[in-house]
C-alpha cells in the first residue's frame, strides 16, 4: 500500500475506534455535567436582572440546533468521531514528517505527546468550561488554545527529532512561553454553575482525554504497521 | 536524520514523498479539528456544542 493510504486508512480506522472509546465515555461522565450546567446557565439567563444590554448565552436560540435527547446525543457523536479522527492525521503527519514511526509499542509515547500538546497544555491556561461559566472573549480564547497546542506540539516534534540540545533549549522555551504570556484572563464574575460541578468537568475531560490519545496512538500504530506489512504493500512497493 | 532509513513503515520513501503524504494529512486533520471544534458557523456550532466542551475548546 502507498504512504498516503496507508496513512490515511490507518488514521480513520484508529480515530473512528478511539473516538467511539472517547464519546462512549463522555457520554458517561462529561455529558451529564453539560446538561446540569446549562439548567442552571437557562436559569441565569431568564433571571429578569440587568442583562439587557448583555445577552449571555443565547447560542441555542440562534438558529438550528440539535433536539436534546438521541439527536444532540447523535451530533455531538459524530462531532466526536470527526474530530478524532483529525487527531489521528495530525499524529499520522507528524510520523511521516518526522521520519519516526508509530507502532503498537511505542504509541503509548505518541498518545502522551498528542494529549500533552492538544487537550493538557492548552488546559493549563484554558480550564474547561462548561456552558454558563464567565470567559473571555471567544477569538482571543481559541488564538491562545492554538498557540499553546502548535507550540507544545512544535517542542515534542523537535525534541523528539533532533534529541540535542538546541532541540532541547528551544523545546522547553516553546513549552513554557505560552504559559507566560498567559491565556486571555477569566472575568471576575460570579459563575452561575456550581463549583462542584466545574471541578468535576474539568477532571473528567482530562481523563477522557488522556483514555482517547493513549488508546489513539497504540492503535494507530498496530495498524499503521499491519498495513505495512500486508501483501498488497509489497507488490506496490516493489 | 540517521534513523530514517531502519523505519520499516517509511522506508524505501524519499524525502518529498513523505512531506506530501505528511502535509497532506496535517491539512485533513487541522481541517476536521478547525472546522468541528472553531468555526464560527452558528448550526456547526450547535451541532458540535458538546464535542467542543468536552475536549476543552473555547466555545462561546
Amino acid at each position: 500500500m502507498k504512504l498516503f493510504q496507508r496513512l490515511f486508512f490507518a488514521a480513520v480506522l484508529s480515530g473512528l475506534t478511539a473516538g467511539a472509546v472517547m464519546a462512549g465515555l463522555q457520554q458517561w461522565r462529561v455529558a451529564p455535567l453539560i446538561l446540569q450546567a446549562e439548567v442552571f446557565e437557562q436559569a441565569e439567563a431568564a433571571a429578569p436582572k440587568h442583562e439587557a444590554a448583555a445577552p449571555t448565552e443565547a447560542h441555542d436560540e440562534d438558529g438550528w440546533a440539535p433536539q436534546d435527547g438521541a439527536e444532540r446525543i447523535g451530533y455531538t457523536v459524530a462531532a466526536d468521531l470527526l474530530t478524532a479522527v483529525g487527531f489521528a492525521f495530525v499524529l499520522a503527519a507528524a510520523s511521516v514528517l518526522s521520519g519516526i514511526e508509530v507502532t503498537a509499542r511505542n504509541g503509548v509515547v505518541w498518545g502522551l505527546a498528542g494529549y500533552l500538546a492538544f487537550q493538557l497544555a492548552p488546559a493549563f491556561g484554558l480550564p474547561p468550561e462548561l456552558p454558563g461559566m464567565p470567559a473571555a472573549e471567544l477569538v482571543s480564547r481559541q488564538v491562545w488554545w492554538w498557540g499553546s497546542a502548535l507550540a507544545t506540539a512544535t517542542a515534542i516534534f523537535g525534541i523528539a527529532k533532533f534529541r540535542n540540545g538546541p532541540a532541547l533549549a528551544i523545546g522547553a522555551v516553546l513549552l513554557v512561553l505560552p504559559h507566560v504570556i498567559g491565556a486571555p484572563p477569566q472575568p471576575e464574575e460570579a459563575s452561575s454553575v456550581p463549583a462542584h460541578l466545574a471541578t468535576s468537568f474539568a477532571a473528567s475531560t482530562l481523563a477522557v482525554g488522556a483514555a482517547f490519545w493513549l488508546a489513539l496512538g497504540p492503535l494507530y500504530g498496530w495498524l499503521s504497521e499491519r498495513l505495512a506489512r500486508t501483501p498488497a504493500t509489497t507488490k506496490a512497493m516493489a | 536524520m540517521n534513523t530514517t532509513a531502519e523505519l520499516s513503515a517509511v522506508s524505501g520513501l524519499t524525502l518529498s514523498q513523505r512531506l506530501v503524504a505528511g502535509l497532506l494529512a496535517l491539512i485533513l486533520g487541522f481541517v476536521l479539528i478547525g472546522t468541528i471544534g472553531f468555526a464560527s458557523d452558528m448550526a456547526v456550532h450547535n451541532g458540535a456544542h458538546d464535542t467542543r466542551h468536552a475536549l476543552g475548546f473555547p466555545c462561546h
